[in-house]
Parts: C-alpha cells; structure tokens; sequence
C-alpha cells in the first residue's frame, strides 16, 4: 500500500498545508478557538502522516531524536521562563502587564510567547511518544 | 526582593525550569548538579517563607496578578508553612542520597532524564502543598502521580515487577483523581467557585447542601487513595519496595505526607462547620479504619521477608496514626496528626535510604536472609538505621516519641482510654517486625561470607543528617509541636 503514488502524492501535498494551518492555530488562539495545544498536536500529525507513508526513518532524518528532546524543553523554557520574566520586571509570576506598555497589547503579547512554548513542548512530546511505540521491538 | 516576594511562585517554577533543562544535559554528573543547586535554592526559599508566614500570618499569592477567586491562587498559612520546609528538606536530602545510589540501579544514560522526573515530583509536590484552589490541586495531583510512576518504574531495571507496580499505580491513582475531579465538579456547581478560601465563604452562606456533600465526599474518597489510607492503600506497598531507594525515600517521606495535609485542609479547614457529616465521617469512617490500619500494617511487616517492602507496610500503619489523630477530632488531635506527619516523613525517610544502602552494600534485594551479619560489616549505616528504627516505636530522645507523647495527649483529652491500649498495642507490635531486622542483621552468622562493597561516604552523610534531625526533633521539640499548634489553629481557629 506504501508503494501507492496516490498515497505519496496527495500526503506530500498536504504536508505543508497540515503545518500552516497548524500556525494558523498556534498565532490565532488568543482570538479564536485554539491555541498552543491544539496547534503542537496539528503539526505533529503533519510529520506522523509523512512517517506513515515514507517510513519512520526519513522522518527521524528530518526531525532526529535528539532535537524532539531539546524542543521538548524549549518549549518548557519559554513556558517558564516567560513567568520568570514578569518577575524580574516586578509583577507577579506569568503577569503579562508589563510586557508593554498598554495593557491589552501586553496581555496580548504575554499569551502569544506562552502559548507559543506550549505548541512547542506538545508537538515535541506528541511526536516523541511516536517515535518511542512505533521504533518499539519486543524482546523476544 | 524580587525573589521575596515571589517565594510561593519560584518554589515552583524553579524545579520545573531546572527540570527542563537537565533532560537534555549530557552528562548525569551535571544533571545531578544542577538537581542539587536547585533543591538547595528551594531549600533557602522554604526558610525564608516561614520567616515571611510567621510574621503575617497568611500568604496569598495571585497568578498572573488575576486576584483569587478569579484567578488561581497559592495560600500559605500555618497549617502547610512547616511542610513546604519538610519538602524542600527532605529534597535536598534525597537529592544528596541518589547521588551515591542512583548510579548502581538505573542506567547511565537514562540518569540526566530521571533527574528531570526527579525535578519534576519535587515541583510537583510544591505545588500541591501550597495550592489555594481545588482545581488546580488536581492538575499538580496529576502531575506527582505521573512523575512519581515514572520514577518508580526506573525500578525496573532491577527488578522487572517495578513495572507492574507502577502500572498499578498508574491505574487506581488515575481513579483516585477522577474521583477528585467528580468532587470539585459537585464542588463547582454547588458555589460556583474553585479558590479554597471563597469556597468556605460560599458555603457558610448557602449551609447545607446535597450537592456540595456529594462533592465532599468523592473529593476525599480520591485524596484518600493517594494518601494511602487503609482500604485504598494497595498501590503502596509494592511500588515503594520496587522503586530504586532514593526514589522510595523521596516518595514515602513527602509523597503521601502533603496529601494526607491536604485531607485534613478539606476535613478540618472547609467542611467542617458546613454539615455534622463530617462528625460523622470521622468517628464512624476514619477512626476504625485508621485503627485497622495500625494493626493491618504492622501485623503484615511482622511476616514480611522483604526489607523494602516490609518498611512500606509499616508506612501504612503510620499513615493509620496521623489519620487516627485527625479522627479524634480536637484541637490537640489535629496536632498531634501533624506533628506524626513531619516526624514520620524525617523517620521513614532514613530507613529507606539505610535498607538502600545495605541493598547496594550486599549487591542483591534486602530480605531476612541476604542481611544476615550485614550489620557488623556496615556499623555506621547500621547504627543510623537502629536509631532510626527505634524512632518509629517511639523511643523517648528520638523524634518517634514526641509523636507519640502529644498522641497520648491527645487521646486523654478525650477521655476515652481504649484508644490508649490501641497506640500501646501496636507499638509492642512494632518492636517485633524491628526486633527482627536487628537480630539479623546483628546477631546471626551469614549464609555464606559475605562481599560487602564499601559504604558510600555520601549515602552515610544523608542517612546520618536525618538521624541527626530525628535525634534533635526528639530532645528540642518546641519547633516541630509549635508547628502542630500552628497547623490545628489554621485549620479549625484557636482553642
């Protein structure tokens, strides 16, 4: 079935497609429905489709192991150290007031880098937990 | 300043950015590093909190400056200032420990990510201890309970059964806190608020009510299982005795401690003057079952073979003399259950990390017949675990018999001396599963002559800081009882 062009074709279309409306996701959730979440699980299944039809080992070219980890904790970090931020500009942890100076722009902003490390940190895990079953081999 | 006036915030935030960035460290010498570092800053910060509680009282910290009961506040108060101190105490301890430990029971290449986990149920049970608002408290449930089985799993690579333990866990702790989450949802639509402190207010206005009774009663059946209590305690023993030692350590000391805290917040600090229920509940529910408790558990380590898991039986005996405490209902009760909790959290503690020690000393699982004469081999370890030991019967100069002491108080307060046969009873029983361990490990000659691996010089500094607490809470108690008053007045006001 792999070898079907009408898999490899339209999967190739779609791949790029999957990952803007992913963005679409991601940058308008603060207005509309979405957000971070939603948007790290889009992605995801962008670069899950791929492996499904082009195998997991071209995948794992494109995204290596190691660097799903290192996004894993990016994401994280800026999760985190967002909160961190408002501390040092002397509001309360993850206080998006003084990112700027008018209030509605801040909280606008402070949503849109937190909701940011979030997509970051679920696409990385969605796509970890992937790679973890399906590179998984019983031991007989 | 900054970090002043943010102390409830960081104590969070800071494990968890550790914890991200130690994942992808290369090296586990590194990731325990900053493990360490970052324990010990949380450690500043705990002492520096109770400077900041003592003088005013109650701490109110809001969440992205969203003032509760709209956004998600931490409270800090008397009844949980002492237990945020035990957490970030026994972490750094702990951490200390899975420095000289960790390495011979989990792969080299999997330790920067269990220090990563490690991180994590440290942060997670910050969060937990200091949480204002119900929902909330579910997601940081959520998070210890997956950080903590994932740390017991590490187990596996000893022995395979860790495995099943975890899964075990995994299975009746998520039904523990589906539980919770029906109750806060109950909860939800009774007052229509998540913060703690509005939902008291609420209540107090609309008084009883079928909904809200309903709530009570699934929030607590769901802390109860993660707190361990007798009948929904079965995921305990086998997954502290498979857990790798620091882990067992770690988790038995404050794992269960901040959710049996938090069984007397909802108990004693919400519901208790919204319906006679709760009366109830304590005389006829939580009293006889923290006494079967008490019998079940310490009657089962009399049998037992198995070190680990005999001590993880015990635990739940002693988990049945804190909530015995809180069911006796007074003042003086309450403090009592909260003075056993620090206490036992210091005690059981140490004796997991000294049976660790002994394990890695003899290289297989620590059981009645592979200890034998191992204690004349190991004298240091040996002589911090008997005091230890002796702790948890209750012998007078150790932390163990201040417990007991303001038990017995609290039960003549009573009047009630049948009470007084239970806790005796069950001490003397205690002294057998105790006495066992000591004649083994003492007395008897070794199967076969014994390779005993030197005592890490690590491993003995943080059995011994332990003892040494034990030791000093059992002489100078003022602190540690000063803390239970505190604790009961939060609760249920001064008496």
């Amino acid at each position: 079935m792999r070898e079907n062009p009408v898999f490899k074709i339209v999967s190739k279309i779609l791949f790029g497609p999957i990952i803007i409306y992913g963005l679409y996701v991601q940058f308008h959730g603060d207005y509309g429905p979405g957000g971070g979440f939603q948007a790290g699980v889009i992605v995801a299944a962008a670069f899950i489709l791929y492996s499904i039809i082009f195998g997991l080992e071209r995948v794992r070219k494109l995204m290596p192991v190691i660097f799903v980890n290192y996004i894993m904790a990016l994401g994280v970090l800026v999760f985190a150290g967002t909160g961190i931020a408002s501390i040092i500009l002397g509001a309360n942890y993850l206080d998006y007031s003084p990112f700027a100076y008018k209030i509605y722009k801040a909280q606008h902003l402070g949503i849109i880098v937190v909701e940011l490390g979030v997509g970051l940190t679920v696409f990385a895990v969605m796509l970890g937990l992937f790679y973890a079953f399906s590179g998984f081999k019983p031991k007989k | 300043m900054l970090i002043l006036n943010n102390i409830p915030a960081l104590l969070v935030a800071i494990p968890l950015l550790a914890s991200a960035v130690v994942s992808v460290l290369p090296s586990a010498r590194i990731a325990w590093g900053v493990a360490f570092v970052t324990t010990l800053c949380c450690l500043y910060m705990a002492f520096e909190l109770t400077e900041i509680v003592s003088a005013s009282l109650t701490l109110s910290y809001a969440f992205g400056g969203w003032e509760p009961p709209w956004g998600i506040a931490f409270v800090v108060d008397g009844a949980n200032v002492h237990l945020v101190l035990l957490v970030a105490f026994i972490s750094v301890i702990a951490t200390v420990y899975a420095l000289s430990t960790l390495k011979h029971e989990i792969a080299v290449e999997d330790l920067p990510k269990a220090y990563a986990v490690w991180l994590l149920t440290i942060a997670s049970l910050f969060g937990l201890s200091m949480t204002g608002d119900a929902f909330n408290l579910f997601v940081f449930l959520e998070i210890s309970a997956l950080s903590s089985i994932t740390l017991i799993a590490l187990g596996a690579g000893q022995d395979r059964r860790a495995l099943l333990a975890a899964y075990n866990y995994l299975i009746i702790g998520a039904i523990g806190a589906t539980f919770y989450v029906i109750g806060v949802g109950y909860l939800y639509a009774a007052t229509g608020t998540l913060n703690l402190l509005d939902i008291i207010k609420r209540l107090n206005e609309i008084g009883t009510n079928q909904a809200a009774v309903t709530g009570l009663a699934f929030m607590l059946a769901g802390i109860m299982v993660k707190a361990g209590v007798f009948p929904v305690h079965i995921w305990l023993p086998a997954a502290y005795s498979f857990a790798p030692s620091a882990v067992s350590s770690l988790l038995s000391a404050i794992a269960t401690k901040v959710a049996i805290y938090y069984l007397a917040r909802i108990l004693f600090g919400i519901f208790i003057d919204t319906t006679h229920l709760i009366d109830l509940f304590l005389l006829f529910v939580l009293m006889p079952v923290s006494v079967i408790a008490i019998f079940y558990g310490t009657i089962a380590a009399i049998y037992q073979i198995d070190i680990k898991r005999l001590f993880a039986l015990s635990s739940i005996a002693q988990i049945g003399y804190i909530t015995f405490a809180f069911s006796i209902n007074t003042h003086s009760g309450i403090s009592a259950g909260f003075i056993h909790l620090i206490n036992h959290a210091l005690i059981k503690g140490a004796l997991f990390m000294a049976v660790g020690i002994f394990a890695i000393g003899i290289g297989q699982r620590a059981t009645m017949n592979s200890l034998r004469g191992v204690g004349r081999q190991m004298p240091i370890t040996f002589t911090g675990f008997v005091i230890a030991g002796l702790a948890l019967i209750g012998v007078p100069l150790t932390a163990g018999f201040i417990s007991k002491l303001y038990l017995f108080k609290a039960i003549f307060e009573t009047g009630n001396g049948i009470y007084v046969a239970v806790i005796a009873v069950s001490s003397a029983l205690s002294v057998i599963y105790l006495w066992k361990i000591f004649e083994v490990m003492w007395l008897q000659e070794p199967l076969q002559p014994l390779k005993i691996e030197k005592e890490s010089v690590v491993a003995c500094v943080s059995l011994w800081l332990l003892v040494f607490t034990i030791i000093t809470f059992g002489i100078y108690s003022a602190g540690v009882s000063s803390y239970g008053m505190n604790a009961a007045n939060a609760l249920i006001g001064v008496r």
